[in-house]
């Protein structure tokens, strides 16, 4: 009798699937009362959006026309494009280089590989105004290995470069921890030399990776402040960024210019993060379709 | 890719060289200028009373913004974790914002909802000055550590379910000892984690609070505006080197102590993990083999799919 | 005694349960079976208080529990995944209920050493979850469940997650437990030879319904309908009637088979053999209708097979010893099929 009990409605021999679990909507997991919500919303509002919202109704303060004429200022302008341009140059520096260190962390083995892996995360760990000073001790006014670079846009990259240099590595390294080496041997062995199997194999499968990190690493620059302050030397028209010219723009009472550059910087960074979104987006989708 | 040997010492030396050049040797150079008048000199600078009140002030920023992170921090990563309402992901989305807000655009947002022109100005009036007082100090602060604990919680709860929870109140306890006793031991190494992160963040703001504190020496000044100040208004590079310094040696801590919790971050207990590991594999009655690598509890996506919502699809597909 | 009435509970359009009244008695094994879906778990969940109906009322040992929230109602609830306290060591879990009922110490100690020891866990009080099997753990969500001295005792699934082996083990052992605790027990489950092992009664579900609730026997033996019927334990339909394929007598002589047919009022099939497969002391003999071309199968011993020497290709006439019913006087739902069912097509 059991032989024939096994065998259920649909002839199916083992047991059918299993159960999966009733999480219910409306039941436990639904039980975060209205109150808690009200308390949590309340309280981001008041933290975020608020002061988001107050500087944005600032930024109008004197109508389109005020806040264009803000943005647009020949010294604003110049700021904007002044961060704009270091920034995109630090981030490639990053994609460049971060890669590069990624890689010897990953594939190479030498003594002091852990040190060298901890001190990665430094500049994530040090307040920026010590990055600040930390580079001016080297590189700043009696330089002790001759090199100043404080009040120049050299300076600011490499201020820029330091803060931002974890994210180009910390989001590579495990991407290519993962990587398939197989498929590069597979490649290797098919003729490919290394160029040829980095640019067609290993290349393509750190690309989202990289440019994430990139673009991360791009959007802090922008914003970047306490690493530039003291090494910048922010000099209007040459190496005040966005951040330091909003901050002249409130020193010298001029409320509604600062506001409106800080609009932009926002519009800015906000664009930068939704591209990224865009871009991992559409290569999960890829490897879905791939999958 | 097998890379000849000279290829890879010229790739890892050029590795090595920028990591040098960007982060060693700038450092050790400001560890050599700080402590070259000698380690009693470095004390001194430190043991000013504008130093003093400096790092007292840091510490008490930092006093009150845990506190305050941990209680919304918690609630919050409950509420988008446990919760379904409409907007989740847009509440989920506005927690992130901070990240994405540089701090001297923090500052001057501050200064418009709180300052004596802005949206709150009235506050002034009643006597209550937050903008060049502590509590915009506090409330920068808070603006910029706001994702923190939330985003290290907020995994962990998910990893945990509801199941245990659930266990918990069929066995007789009620939602605050179900907290207490299950929720808050499961997820207090992701919360050690954001109050880490928490901790170190805060003391290192610079940009943001530069803008709404009043910056006067003793008074309303943080350590990282102590060495802003030092250095620009006083000339006293070597003070700024100090206080920079320490800084970086608080950094570190943190740094140290991220290593260690990182280790302990997934759930286990700390000594069931290393018990478990240990332990030697006595005889199981049962034919299953006992081990460390849990059968997790269905992690979030898998299992998440309530059994109805799977019925409804079997349902609409006919 | 457990009592649920008129019990309704909707997710969105999908109806978990619909309109579902039972009554299980005290101290009994009663197993809640069905396929995916079908409402077992939310049922078993409705009593515990886990989920809350829409509408209709649960009842536990004569108190109306509805509005009362888990904590409140008494009941002791085992979770397919354990739902272990992964940070307590198995002696704390077993002891939390108890601790939250402020029990002295003493007692205490006493209780879960008591229970451990009937769970087959001495010995075992300082390891932590990690540190056990799936069936252990299993077992000591068993004791941290019967630790609180619950009315009633609710079993999710429980030996879902394990191994052919120790499921088997363990459903014994639960049996056992039972026979010697009485406490009133449901357990729900999807495993038809696991409702039929251990439960005294089976409540059988099906889209949010029960379809029939009785015992082992009265399901396999009178199923209340087409479903309960296919649900536990295999069917063969021929000339519009169904019987089990053990029920089914072959015979190689027209004239025999009508005139035994006849007497016992019943049709007989005529049929082809397609395939025989020999399953252990068993013949499974795949037959298709001569006429319609609908395959069917019977189950024979080996010897009733060695004695009629059946060959593929040989005509062979059919007639059920036993009939479950009629196809077409089929009440209410025609059987599942695989689209319809696809958790059963595994």
């Amino acid at each position: 009798m059991t032989a024939v009990v096994g065998q259920g409605a649909a002839g199916s021999p083992a047991a059918p699937a299993r159960t999966p679990q009733p999480r219910s909507r409306a039941g436990w997991a639904g039980r975060v009362n209205g109150l808690t919500l009200g308390v949590v919303t309340l309280w981001l509002s008041l933290i975020v959006l608020l002061p988001l919202a107050a500087l944005t109704v600032a930024s109008f303060g004197d109508g389109w026309s005020g806040f264009w004429a803000a943005v647009t200022a020949p010294v604003a302008l110049a700021a904007l494009w002044t961060t704009v341009l270091v920034s995109a140059v630090v981030a490639v520096v990053n994609v460049v280089v971060g890669t590069l260190i990624a890689w010897v962390l990953v594939r190479d083995e030498f003594p002091g590989k852990r040190f060298v892996d901890a001190l990665i995360d430094l500049p994530f760990a040090l307040p920026t105004i010590v990055a600040s000073i930390v580079l001016l001790s080297l590189y700043g006014p009696n330089s002790p290995i001759g090199v100043e670079l404080n009040a120049t846009r050299w300076g600011l990259m490499v201020a820029l470069a330091f803060v931002t240099l974890p994210f180009v590595v910390r989001s590579v390294q495990p991407v290519l921890i993962e990587v398939d080496r197989d498929v590069e041997q597979a490649a290797a062995s098919l003729g490919a030399g290394n160029w040829t199997t980095f640019r067609r194999v290993v290349l393509p499968t750190l690309a989202p990776a990289i440019i994430s990190g990139g673009g991360l690493a791009f959007a802090r620059a922008i914003g970047e402040y306490g690493s530039v302050v003291l090494i910048g030397g922010n000099i209007p028209r040459e190496t005040q960024v966005a951040s330091q010219y909003i901050q002249q723009q409130i020193e010298i009472d001029r409320p509604v210019n600062a506001a409106a550059v800080s609009v932009a910087l926002l519009v800015i960074s906000f664009v930068t993060l939704l591209v990224l979104r865009w871009i991992a987006a559409r290569g999960q989708e890829r490897e879905e379709r791939a999958a | 890719m097998r890379i000849a040997r000279p290829t890879r010492i010229v790739l890892r030396t050029l590795a090595l060289v920028y990591l040098t050049v960007l982060l060693a040797v700038p450092i050790v150079t400001i560890l050599w200028r700080t402590f070259e008048p000698g380690f009693g000199a470095f004390w001194e600078s430190i043991r000013t009373p504008a130093a003093i009140s400096a790092f007292n002030l840091s510490l008490l920023i930092v006093a009150i913004v845990v506190p305050v992170n941990v209680v919304f921090g918690v609630v919050t990563a409950i509420v988008l974790v446990r919760g379904r309402f409409p907007g989740r992901r847009l509440l989920s989305g506005i927690v992130d914002l901070p990240f994405a807000v540089s701090p001297i655009v923090v500052g001057v947002s501050l200064i418009m909802l709180w300052g004596v022109n802005g949206w709150f100005g009235g506050l002034d009036n009643v006597g209550i000055r937050v903008i060049f007082g502590l509590p915009g100090m506090v409330i920068a602060t808070i603006f910029v550590t706001l994702p923190f604990v939330v985003r290290e919680v907020e995994p962990v709860l998910h990893e945990i379910g509801i199941e245990q929870e659930q266990a918990a109140a069929t066995l007789g306890a009620s939602r605050w000892q179900t907290f207490a006793r299950i929720t808050l031991p499961a997820i207090r190494w992701g919360l050690t984690y954001g109050v880490v992160l928490t901790v170190a963040r805060a003391l290192g703001e610079f940009g943001a609070v530069i803008m709404v504190s009043s910056g006067f020496p003793g008074v309303s000044q943080t350590l990282t505006l102590l060495v802003h100040s030092r250095y620009i208004d006083d000339h006293n590079t070597h003070g700024a080197y100090a206080a920079a310094t320490l800084l970086m040696f608080l950094a570190l801590l943190t740094l140290l102590l991220m290593t260690v919790l990182d280790r302990k971050r997934p759930g286990q207990p700390s000594g069931a993990t290393i018990a478990a590991a240990t332990a030697p594999a006595e005889a199981d009655t049962d034919a299953e083999v006992a081990g460390a690598d849990d059968p997790a509890p269905p992690g979030p996506v898998a299992s998440a799919v309530p059994e109805p919502e799977l019925a409804t699809t079997t349902r609409s597909s006919r | 005694m457990i009592t649920v009435a008129a019990a309704h509970k909707s997710y969105g359009t999908f109806k978990a349960l619909d309109d579902v009244s039972l009554e299980i008695p005290s101290g009994s094994l009663t197993a809640l079976l069905g396929p995916s879906g079908s409402g077992k778990s939310t049922l078993l969940r409705a009593i515990a208080g886990l989920e809350d109906l829409d509408a209709g009322t649960v009842m536990i040992a004569g108190q109306d529990v509805t509005r009362l929230p888990p904590q409140r109602r008494g009941i002791g609830f085992v979770f397919q995944h354990y739902a272990a306290f992964k940070h307590m060591s198995v002696r704390d879990n077993v002891a939390f209920g108890l601790s939250i009922r402020k029990r002295p110490r003493a007692e205490i100690a006493t209780r879960v050493d008591e229970l451990l020891d009937v769970v087959g866990l001495a010995g075992f009080q300082h390891r932590y979850p990690a540190q056990l099997s799936g069936g252990q753990r299993q077992r000591m969500a068993l004791a941290r469940a019967l630790a609180v001295d619950p009315q009633v005792l609710l079993l999710d699934e429980p030996f879902g997650a394990l191994d052919a082996k120790v499921r088997d083990d363990l459903r014994r052992w639960l049996r056992r437990l039972h026979d010697e605790v009485h406490v009133t027990t449901v357990l729900v489950t999807h495993d038809q030879e696991e409702a039929l092992d251990v439960a005294d009664q089976i409540a059988v579900l099906n889209e949010g319904r029960i379809e029939q609730f009785g015992s082992p026997e009265e399901l396999y033996e009178r199923p209340a309908n087409p479903f309960v019927m296919s649900f536990l334990g295999s069917v063969s339909r021929l000339n519009g009637e169904i019987a089990r394929p053990h029920d089914l007598r072959l015979i190689r002589s027209r004239q025999q088979a009508e005139a035994e047919a006849s007497s016992a009022g019943v049709r007989v099939t005529d049929a082809t053999v397609e395939r025989l497969v020999r399953l252990g002391f068993e013949v499974r003999v795949e037959l298709r209708h001569t006429s319609t071309g609908e395959p069917f199968f019977a189950q024979l011993t080996r010897t009733e097979a060695t004695a009629l020497d059946l060959q593929v290709g040989d005509r062979v006439w059919v007639r059920p010893t036993r009939t479950l019913g009629s196809d077409q006087a089929a009440p209410v739902r025609a059987l599942p099929t695989e689209e319809e069912f696809p958790a059963l097509a595994v």
